[in-house]
């Protein structure tokens, strides 16, 4: 017997003035006892509104329109509010995708495992919580005793995950359904959590439905794969199966797009040019401290060292606080460094960004680097039109008349693979892909030498992400650019680097060429940012093109 | 640093700048964004997107789209024709009520709302709903005077200490602690103690008493905008530091103001009215919001129309300019 | 905590010296002569030896600087100075008139509370969406009105039609409840609008999501999750709205014939009595600053968030 059918479900959102908008249609899966069902999407795919639509815990103005929800045979959208409460927490857990958010930050998180005991009358008052200190320790979480007494932001993200697995799985539920459960992690937070998830689950036969937009993580962890694609279930089937012999072109495309660490799909190596100013960084012992408010001083960046040549891409991976993102703003001169020295094509930025004077030379070499930031939602003036923003480094150096500049923005348009009539749109108009096109487009307006990219990606779907890392490579190959990346994605990275800098609290722990670095890691840290990668299972599984 | 000063949390939402406050987290966001991300499958790798409609036929578009925006906000409707019609009285009374506002009909005294007196007529025969139309001009130039007192002090103050910051922040910002500590009718009081008597002197009283909201709403703006992602977009493609606060910050940042400033007409209103209530505005006999109110007084117990009318269309004012002001604010861009 | 006592109280403390500064300068430095107005005013008929005594009094002859030092000094210990237009003391005069007013913005603070946490909880909880949508369409009507309106109407249906309860003067217990229900009414509409606005915005969090996977029920979700996080931003306007409070007592006060601080104010301003009129801003700024004092000391009690990081207000 099945422990939970969904058949031909449908949810809706009621715009407030608008018709309800479907966004999931006849969706039809399965999860047996025991078993781990991944269901894999992009955003829009209707993932998350399905695993809510399960718990009837949808948002807002969401409501289910048809289809059956048989929990331990019962059909739970038949159920009245009452009966449902004892099927939530008791029945069914539930894992929520953004730990920072998800504990009330006003209470005690021993107390907040103890309440999911109290409601379902699994323990009582007086002992409820020895129970949960008992179930945080199971969870993972060092020192369950002393955790137990503090609130959530006392807390690291990776454990106030913990927090809610103890949530999740205290009255022991027949299913837990966990909604991207790691992707507010680091990876190797995310490995760790993923491990204990999957061995508590197995111990006590608890059913996973496992949602996430990461094929390789599904491929890990799920026995059986549910593609979904704009509100549709478009293929399921045994995890390998789905993976190695996708039949839908959608899983295909899905499958193709996603990056794997052993694609052996490196970038083109860089185009050697016999131009005397090959080399546009250099950086040297380059430091940047932060005081604290306790008055002692953060060192987020410590001695960093690396160069940049022109149609070379450098990328700097680490996980979050490793300092990458600051160093690329120091590089950028938008702060200035405690110690050591940037210099970009030949200037000196760490000291020009030091003085007044300096400055005013610091903007002009702005002409010669610029930057793709990582959110294309916001590093995008709302009020401009697409050819003002794109124009918007040409109006600051005074390059080209009107029309010149017009003429120009239709060139990058043609550029960046965007049609020329976007130039007189608005950024709310455009999709994250398309704005991010954009920002690359203004990025390489005044023919900068030094791109700067800070996560660009992370943003966006695989398949777009995929068609913007391509557009990238290609538009280095044709300009003869200098790339600077920034990522957290080691597999992102391997498609785009030819050299690989490894960032740990600060420092460059472990420097050198791609596949050097990538493929025979010598630092023990890289290694295990390596192994972190979902994905592992999944490279055996991949058909060989 | 001037940050972290901030007093104890203060009048932030007294002020009605909790108006714009975060929405609700968006949680499972990015099922939300299903519409947005739709248009992001699968394109030719290099390949152009989709055609847009030519820009006449959206500003079309758009126009229809406000008819349907107010068709499905009656209550926002009732409120523009309401403030309208207020408007035209403040503008030009003698078209909606012809008759003569200072003189009455002795024989005429007293009497209840009818026909012939829509609103009734007050203890020597005036019409009161003649005297409320031509009343509404001097009430709504003192409101309006109010309301321009605090968003030019309060403005200025709030973008000199959120763009120049240091010194100059820390100095504005201690005032406007001050001037929150006060509560504003009080202050009001005291500048016309100082000042003396007059509608003139009372607008510019209840400004200079509201503009200390202003500079904070404005300072968190800048400093909001100033943090924006597109901000350091702007610096780092090189654009000079006053090409940022023309092109990008002032643009962005005055929406919440203006928001603020509708918000702030509807409480002009009460406290210009309140403060002839007091008897410190308009001189009898001539005709003012809040002193037809008090004129009023005297007959409570046998002529209730004399202060429930003129009270009931300062209240309706107050209610749609405030319901205006939440258009503007939260529902603009809705069903765009 | 002993830091950010210290730190606080040093706030505090600027604050009343703003607000006696700011107020002496604009209240004296401003063009109203109180020997014009003690004398009797132009058609004076005062000699020339009364006129000195009463510069003198007010310090009329010094230099604008000594004169405000000296009044700092003597605020300091509670001294305003004496009245322009009665001859008394104002610290007398206020603190005769203060009792009466302080029972009716008690009265008033209690029913705002009552009322707009009563109907916030009502409002955010209600099943039906048409229910919820009416009472939250409530406190915008309940500020849009104006408190003298509020207070005439009340006379009107209460105490002439009904005849329940007197309009005017300060007899008992009876003539404080009309006044303290009109003040209440746009206040608790102030306070509900602020609660309702931050119980939506709780009740859409996160952290309801899981409190609800776990089973527990509405009203519990209501009362243990929402409220205690919404309750938070209504706690920061509790300076602001006592401040006011008594401040609208000058309309109500003048409303209903009671006798209290609010008419002694009205009649300063009215004859322009300025060092009664500073002596009420103090006083008020000094209520502001105490409450406000009270709730941040309250609050690392509710936000544990705030105990453990005094550092950020430094």
């Amino acid at each position: 017997m099945t422990l939970l059918e969904i058949s031909g479900l449908e949810v809706a959102y009621q715009g407030r003035h608008s018709a309800p908008r479907t966004v999931v249609h006849g969706v039809d899966m399965t999860v047996g006892p025991g078993e781990v069902v991944a269901v894999v999407g992009e955003s829009g795919s209707g993932k998350s509104t399905t695993a809510h639509a399960v718990l009837g815990l949808l948002p807002g103005t969401g409501r289910v329109t048809g289809g059956r929800v048989l929990f331990e045979g019962r059909d739970l959208l038949t159920l009245r509010e009452r009966d449902m409460r004892e099927v939530r927490g008791a029945g069914i857990g539930f894992v929520p995708q953004d730990p920072a958010v998800s504990l009330n930050p006003v209470r005690r998180v021993g107390d907040q495992v103890a309440e999911a005991l109290l409601v379902h009358k699994a323990a009582d008052a007086r002992t409820a919580r020895a129970h949960a200190v008992r179930l945080l320790g199971e969870a993972g979480l060092p020192a369950p005793d002393i955790r137990a007494r503090q609130y959530p932001h006392e807390l690291s993200g990776g454990m106030r995950q913990r927090v809610l697995i103890a949530i999740a799985l205290a009255c022991r539920p027949r299913l837990v359904v966990a909604d991207e459960p790691t992707s507010a992690l680091d990876v190797t937070v995310q490995k760790g959590i993923l491990d204990h998830l999957g061995t508590l689950t197995r111990e006590h036969g608890i059913a996973v439905l496992l949602i996430t937009h990461d094929l390789g993580l599904a491929a890990d962890r799920a026995q059986r794969v549910v593609v979904m694609s704009q509100g549709r279930v478009v293929e399921s089937g045994p995890a390998d199966q789905v993976l190695r012999r996708p039949e839908h072109p959608y899983t295909q495309t899905l499958v193709a797009a996603a990056p794997g660490l052993d694609d052996g799909l490196g970038p083109e190596p860089p185009t050697e040019s016999g131009a005397a100013d090959r080399r546009i960084v250099a950086v040297q012992g380059l430091g940047k401290d932060y005081p604290l408010p306790d008055g002692s001083t953060l060192r987020a960046v410590d001695d960093v060292g690396f160069h940049i040549d022109r149609g070379e891409t450098y990328a700097l991976v680490g996980e979050s606080g490793s300092g990458k993102s600051t160093t690329a703003r120091l590089v950028l001169g938008l702060e200035s460094a405690t110690r050591g020295r940037a210099e970009v094509a030949g200037a000196d930025v760490t000291r020009l960004a030091r003085s007044r004077a300096g400055r005013a030379e610091l903007r002009r070499l702005r002409r010669r680097m610029q930057v793709v930031h990582q959110n294309p939602y916001a590093s995008l003036d709302p009020r401009l039109t697409v050819a003002q923003i794109v124009t918007e480094p040409l109006r600051a150096f005074g390059i080209g008349d009107r029309a010149a500049r017009r003429d120009r923005a239709a060139t990058l348009m043609d550029q960046v693979a965007l049609a020329p009539d976007v130039l007189d749109r608005r950024p709310a108009e455009l999709s994250g892909g398309m704005r991010q096109r954009v920002a690359i487009a203004r990025a390489l307006a005044p023919g900068p030498d030094l791109l700067v990219c800070d996560e660009p990606t992370s943003a966006l779907d695989v398949s777009v992400q995929a068609q913007l890392l391509e557009l990238l490579t290609d538009i280095q190959h044709e300009l003869g650019l200098a790339l600077l990346f920034i990522s957290h994605d080691l597999a992102v990275v391997r498609r785009v680097a030819h050299r690989v800098g490894v960032m740990r609290q600060g420092r460059l722990v472990e420097s050198g060429t791609a596949d050097e670095v990538l493929r025979s890691p010598r630092h023990a840290y890289t290694r295990d940012l390596i192994a972190a990668v979902p994905g592992g299972a999944r490279t055996a599984l991949r058909p060989r093109t | 640093m001037s940050e972290t000063l901030d007093p104890p949390r203060t009048a932030e939402a007294a002020d009605g700048d909790g108006a714009h406050g975060a929405t609700p987290a968006d949680r499972s966001g990015t099922e939300r964004t299903a519409a947005a991300a739709t248009t992001d499958q699968p394109w030719p790798a290099r390949g152009k997107d989709a055609v847009v409609p030519p820009r006449s036929a959206r500003l079309r578009g758009r126009a229809r789209g406000f008819g349907t925006f107010l068709r499905h906000r009656p209550g926002l409707a009732v409120s523009l024709v309401f403030v309208a019609f207020v408007l035209l009285a403040a503008v030009a009374p003698g078209i909606v009520a012809p008759g003569d506002p200072l003189t009455g009909e002795p024989a005429d005294k007293l009497q209840g709302p009818g026909a012939e007196h829509l609103f009734g007529t007050d203890q020597l025969g005036r019409d009161v709903f003649t005297r409320l139309v031509h009343g509404t001009s001097l009430s709504l130039r003192a409101t309006a005077l109010a309301v321009v007192v605090a968003l030019v002090l309060g403005t200025s103050l709030g973008l000199a200490a959120g763009f120049v910051g240091g010194v100059v922040d820390d100095a504005v910002m201690r005032l406007v602690d001050v001037l929150q500590a006060i509560p504003r009718l009080l202050l009001s009081l005291a500048v016309i103690t100082a000042l003396g008597f007059g509608t003139t002197k009372v607008a510019f009283a209840v400004g200079l008493a509201s503009a200390a909201g202003f500079a904070r709403v404005m300072r968190a703006e800048v400093l909001r905008v100033r943090s924006a992602g597109y901000v350091e977009a702007a610096h780092a493609c090189g654009v000079r530091p006053t090409g940022v606060l023309l092109r990008h910050i002032l643009p962005n940042s005055w929406g919440p103001v203006l928001v603020m400033a509708a918000l702030e007409f509807g409480v002009a209103i009460l406290a210009v009215s309140s403060l002839s209530f007091l008897g410190f505005g308009a001189t009898p006999p001539t005709p003012e919001w809040g002193s037809l109110v008090s004129e009023g007084r005297n007959y409570v117990a046998t002529a209730w129309w004399l202060t429930a009318f003129p009270g009931l269309v300062i209240a309706a004012t107050v209610l749609a300019a405030n319901r205006i002001s939440r258009a503007l604010d939260t529902e603009r861009g809705d069903d765009r | 905590m002993a830091r950010y006592l210290v730190r606080r109280l040093l706030q505090a403390l600027f604050v009343l010296w703003a607000a006696f500064t700011l107020s002496y300068f604009v209240l004296f430095a401003l063009p109203s002569d109180p020997v014009g107005i003690k004398l009797g005013g132009i058609d004076s008929t005062a000699t020339p030896e009364e006129i000195a005594a009463v510069r003198d009094e007010y310090g009329i002859g010094d230099p604008v600087l000594l004169q405000y030092v000296k009044a700092l000094r003597n605020a300091v210990t509670g001294d305003f100075g004496h009245s322009v237009q009665t001859g008394g003391e104002v610290r007398g005069m206020i603190a005769d008139a203060l009792p009466e007013t302080l029972e009716l913005t008690g009265l008033a603070l209690l029913l705002t509370l009552v009322f707009g946490v009563g109907l916030a909880l009502a409002a955010t909880y209600a099943r039906t969406r048409r229910l919820r949508q009416f009472l939250l369409s409530l406190p915008a009507l309940g500020i849009s009105m104006p408190v003298f309106w509020v207070g005439l109407l009340l006379i009107q249906v209460v105490s002439f039609q009904w005849r329940a309860l007197p309009a005017l003067g300060n007899e008992g217990f009876d003539s404080l409840i009309l006044p303290a229900i009109t003040m209440a009414l746009p206040a608790s509409a102030f306070i509900a609008q602020i609660l309702a606005k931050s119980m939506t915005t709780a009740l859409a969090s996160p952290y309801i999501d899981t409190a609800r996977a776990k089973g527990a029920s509405r009203a519990r979700i209501h009362i243990h999750h929402a409220l205690r996080n919404a309750a938070l931003p209504a706690l920061t306007v509790f300076g602001v709205l006592a401040g006011n409070l008594l401040t609208e007592s000058v309309v109500v006060e003048t409303v209903f014939s009671r006798a209290g601080l609010g008419r002694v104010t009205a009649f300063a301003v009215d004859t322009q009595d300025v060092p009664v009129v500073q002596g009420v801003v103090v006083l008020s700024a000094l209520v502001f600053v105490l409450v406000s004092l009270l709730v941040d000391l309250l609050y690392p009690l509710l936000d544990p968030r705030i105990a453990t990081v005094p550092a950020r207000r430094v």
